[in-house]
């Protein structure tokens, strides 16, 4: 088996190999990828949506509907490791494995430590997810931010402190919910008229001049997904934790 | 030998996709196949951001023109070949979650073949299936007895 | 309604949404929102069919953007023709669902409805898409709920769902490593005007890897051979409702993503004379033609034997879409439709015999002509089309697959599809028989025990999405010269004769 897995990296390898003259060079750039659809990216997603990060404006807007399905396979995830993994604490344990011990309870400096440390991490996580019109970040960033200030939390201190903060009940609705929260925004924009996430449509809840009214529209129905990025991912980061490290039965971690 | 020169990111990138290729499949170990996994799922998404980078550019996000600080289109800069392409870095943030989707999954199922049966080398899991599947009785005999 | 081809993908999708929130705190109520979903989806994917074959194709802009600059959903009557497959055995699959469901999968109703649903939502985008990257992340939500779908089965559904976890990320890869080299000497992620930029680019080496790389991640999927080692174990492993599910839809969605990326990204041109691959693959299919179908004769579980068989029809339809000419691609597609309706139709079968005697070795076929004659009569119907008897859909199929092959004088491919047909009438001539003459006389049913159940037939939420696919089947049939008129001639690439 060692020995047809090696022989297929190499096959692969060496395709790979023999096309390389046939790129462009790196760092090209007037290269066919970075000059047709990504140029006109950046020369117009200031005009067309106001916002100055091409990669939010891009991600958000332009391909929207790529990023809803991303969230989507988050959502997916959690569901799927809660339907394989999830089942009664008091379940008798007839597989085999013993549970690891029952860790040691929080230490003093780890613990004040983390009391500092997790709602600065919380507050940057908002600023980076309100903050990412203009400077790097965005739904997933602070979502992942926001997860691990939970994981923080559940790893320095145990898993039931973290779950009393964040109910399964809680984090169940809010995956669900955030997904919901974008394939919203995408229904809405149907109900006043447009295709689906085509935030201009939203434009006469703005109010105002029509054309400046679509653009702001875009650039505020960006915001509306990312929020709802940000709560799915959050509760999805610290729902993949949870399930692992307790092997299903949310009673206490590693 | 100047193509190696202008094409190093890629001969990089195909080294480590070999890398996890020959351990998705060849190693024994179930966690070594998910690390394996996830040098395989890394490695393209170097490719693709390697495919994007440019000489000199700086990040994606438009840069105002020099004294102005209105908000309007005229007073950003809006030159493509002096920013990064944004499409390839979009395109690995997806490919980015799915793999830690498809990772959380797959240690999920280690998990529980762990706690059936008790290794997580795939030549004895296979052993105890093959004998399981020796061991199986007709549901029928069950139901008559 | 220029909103039809959202409409196809929102309404599973919010269902997806109701049955988590609502789904957990009253499982009741899942099995029929899922069914409501569904209903909804295949209404608007009928409608879209018939408007396709009406006008055109339809192009809808995700975000108002105009393609290549947005996401586009691009429905010619291919599409439309898939979809309607997908959603109709999703709805089918769905009434079916309710007991064997409650009985295997007890304490994870809620959760199996929303993993039953997003895969639909997952195989309904991925066939609707017109751009490149958002079919990767469709591919990925439909790969990971059948991952956790498979693995509820417990027990040997762990290994084997690692297995398939394993090589289906190898397969996505694949094709997301294709599309990279075509991102980059395209520049573009849109199948159409990927279309349209690699004429220009013949002689390019980049194009000819993502191509292979694209295939490869495909054949990966479809699991033909030989890359087929996932498929039995996974879908034999599989919970009842799961197997009926996935096993007519993933793989046949799969072919419909070669037949794209052949006839839309690239032209039939580059793919029979730039290249010069037919060969090869005509080889492979060929393979998994009689590989398929000797290693189901070797079976005494009849799921797995029908595995066996899925891998022998995908050989099938690889093999027509890769003859070269009008006659092949006919066949192929017709086949997609075909073979998801007998799939389904027989993996039901096996299901109810599982859901009334706990297992479907051949050994538990013995006299179910008499305990469960509905439902062995619509196992009469798939095994007919299975076998290629006229007026069924499965004999329209070969047909057009056979004159195909003589036509492009790939003989061997047309006697590999004879020997199938021969090998598929002796596996089920045998579990008939077993069926008709096995007769357990000696035991008689008493009133007072559970085995009483065993012997009486399906129950009817069991059985009539089980006879309204074998209806389907020869319905398929009867109406095959309409049905290749209508909604493939239209369709067929320029270039094939």
């Amino acid at each position: 088996m060692k020995a047809l897995s090696l022989l297929l990296a190499l096959f692969v390898g060496f395709l790979l190999i023999g096309v390389l003259d046939d790129l462009p060079a790196w760092g090209d750039a007037k290269s066919p990828a970075n000059s047709y659809v990504s140029a006109y990216y950046l020369k117009n997603s200031m005009e067309q949506t106001h916002v100055p990060n091409v990669v939010t404006a891009v991600l958000a807007d332009y391909r929207g509907f790529d990023t809803m399905f991303e969230t989507g396979v988050v959502f997916v995830a959690v569901i799927g490791i809660m339907a394989i993994l999830r089942r009664d604490p008091k379940e008798e344990d007839s597989e085999t494995g013993d549970r690891p011990p029952h860790a040691p309870p929080e230490g003093f400096i780890l613990g004040v430590a983390t009391r500092f440390i997790v709602p600065f991490m919380q507050m940057f996580a908002l600023y980076v997810i309100a903050h990412g019109h203009h400077s790097p970040g965005g739904g997933f960033q602070g979502g992942v931010i926001l997860g691990a200030s939970l994981i923080l939390m559940a790893m320095t201190g145990e898993l039931e402190s973290a779950l009393d903060r964040m109910r399964e009940k809680w984090f169940i609705v809010l995956v669900a919910g955030g997904f919901l929260l974008y394939a919203g925004v995408g229904l809405g924009c149907m109900f006043f008229g447009g295709n689906f996430l085509d935030y201009s449509a939203l434009a006469p809840l703005l109010g105002g001049d029509p054309k400046a009214a679509a653009i702001m529209a875009r650039y505020h129905g960006m915001l509306w997904v990312e929020i709802g990025v940000a709560f799915t991912v959050m509760s999805s980061m610290f729902a993949i934790f949870a399930y692992l490290s307790s092997d299903g039965r949310m009673d206490r971690g590693l | 030998m100047a193509w190696v020169e202008v094409h190093y990111n890629y001969l990089l990138v195909i080294i480590l996709l070999m890398t996890g290729l020959w351990a998705m499949i060849g190693k024994n170990n179930l966690i070594k196949k998910c690390i394996g996994m996830c040098i395989f799922q890394n490695a393209i998404i170097m490719f693709y951001i390697s495919m994007g980078a440019k000489k000199g550019a700086t990040i994606p996000i438009l840069k105002h023109v020099p004294g102005a600080h209105g908000h309007g289109p005229e007073s950003y800069i809006s030159d493509p070949t002096i920013y990064a392409n944004p499409l390839t870095q979009i395109l690995m943030l997806t490919a980015i979650v799915v793999g830690v989707a498809t990772l959380g999954m797959a240690l999920t199922l280690v998990q529980k073949i762990y706690r059936e049966y008790g290794t997580c080398e795939e030549d004895e899991i296979l052993n105890c299936m093959s004998e399981e599947q020796d061991h199986e009785l007709p549901l029928q005999d069950e139901l008559k007895a | 309604m220029d909103q039809l081809p959202i409409l196809i993908i929102v309404f599973p999708l919010f269902t997806a949404f109701a049955l988590t929130l609502l789904g957990w705190f009253r499982p009741a109520v899942c099995q029929p929102l899922t069914v409501v979903g569904l209903l909804g989806s295949s209404l608007s994917a009928i409608a879209t069919l018939a408007q396709v074959v009406n006008s055109g194709p339809i192009s809808y802009h995700l975000g108002g953007w105009a393609p290549p600059f947005g996401i586009e959903y691009r429905v010619d009557a291919l599409n439309a023709m898939v979809l309607m497959m997908v959603s109709s055995v999703a709805l089918l699959v769905a009434v079916y669902a309710r007991k064997p469901v409650q009985k295997e999968l007890g304490g994870k109703i809620s959760n199996f409805y929303t993993l039953f649903i997003l895969l639909v939502t997952g195989l309904l985008g991925i066939t609707i898409t017109g751009d490149a990257f958002n079919l990767y992340v469709l591919l990925e939500i439909a790969a990971l709920t059948s991952y956790a779908l498979i693995a509820l089965g417990r027990g040997r559904a762990y290994m084997a769902t690692f297995n398939y976890v394993i090589l289906g990320t190898v397969g996505a890869c694949f094709y997301l490593l294709g599309v990279g080299f075509l991102l980059i000497k395209t520049g573009t992620l849109n199948m159409v005007d990927i279309g349209s930029i690699v004429p220009s680019l013949s002689g390019s080496r980049a194009i000819l890897v993502a191509f292979a790389f694209l295939m490869m991640g495909c054949w990966l999927k479809m699991a033909l051979f030989p890359f087929h080692g996932w498929l039995p174990n996974a879908y034999t492993n599989a919970p009842t409702a799961v197997s009926c599910l996935v096993a007519p839809l993933m793989t046949k969605v799969s072919v419909y993503v070669m037949l794209r990326i052949m006839f839309t990204m690239y032209s039939v041109d580059w793919v029979f004379s730039v290249i010069t691959w037919k060969p090869l693959v005509m080889a492979l299919a060929v393979i998994a033609i009689l590989m398929g179908s000797c290693f189901a004769l070797a079976q005494r579980n009849i799921k797995r034997m029908l595995t066996y068989l899925i891998v022998a029809e995908i050989g099938y339809m690889v093999g027509g879409a890769w003859l070269g000419n009008a006659s092949g691609y006919i066949g192929a597609s017709y086949h997609i439709l075909a073979d998801g309706l007998m799939t389904v139709c027989l993996f039901m079968v096996v299901g109810s015999i599982v859901y009334k005697r706990g297992r479907a070795h051949i050994e538990d076929f013995k006299g179910a002509f008499s305990t469960m004659p509905w439902t062995m009569g619509a196992f009469i119907l798939g095994a007919l089309s299975m076998i290629g008897v006229p007026p069924t859909c499965g004999f329209f199929s070969k047909w057009y697959l056979l004159s195909g092959a003589y036509q492009s004088g790939d003989y061997a491919f047309g006697v590999a599809l004879l020997l199938s047909s021969l090998i598929n009438a002796v596996l089920f001539i045998r579990i008939v028989e077993t069926a008709f003459f096995s007769a357990t006389s000696d035991e008689e049913p008493d009133p007072h025990s559970h085995q009483e159940t065993c012997y009486a037939d399906s129950p009817p939420s069991m059985l009539l999405p089980l006879w309204a696919s074998a209806l389907a089947l020869l319905a398929m049939g009867l109406y095959s010269s309409e049905i290749v008129t209508r909604w493939i001639q239209p369709v067929i690439p320029g270039g094939l004769l």
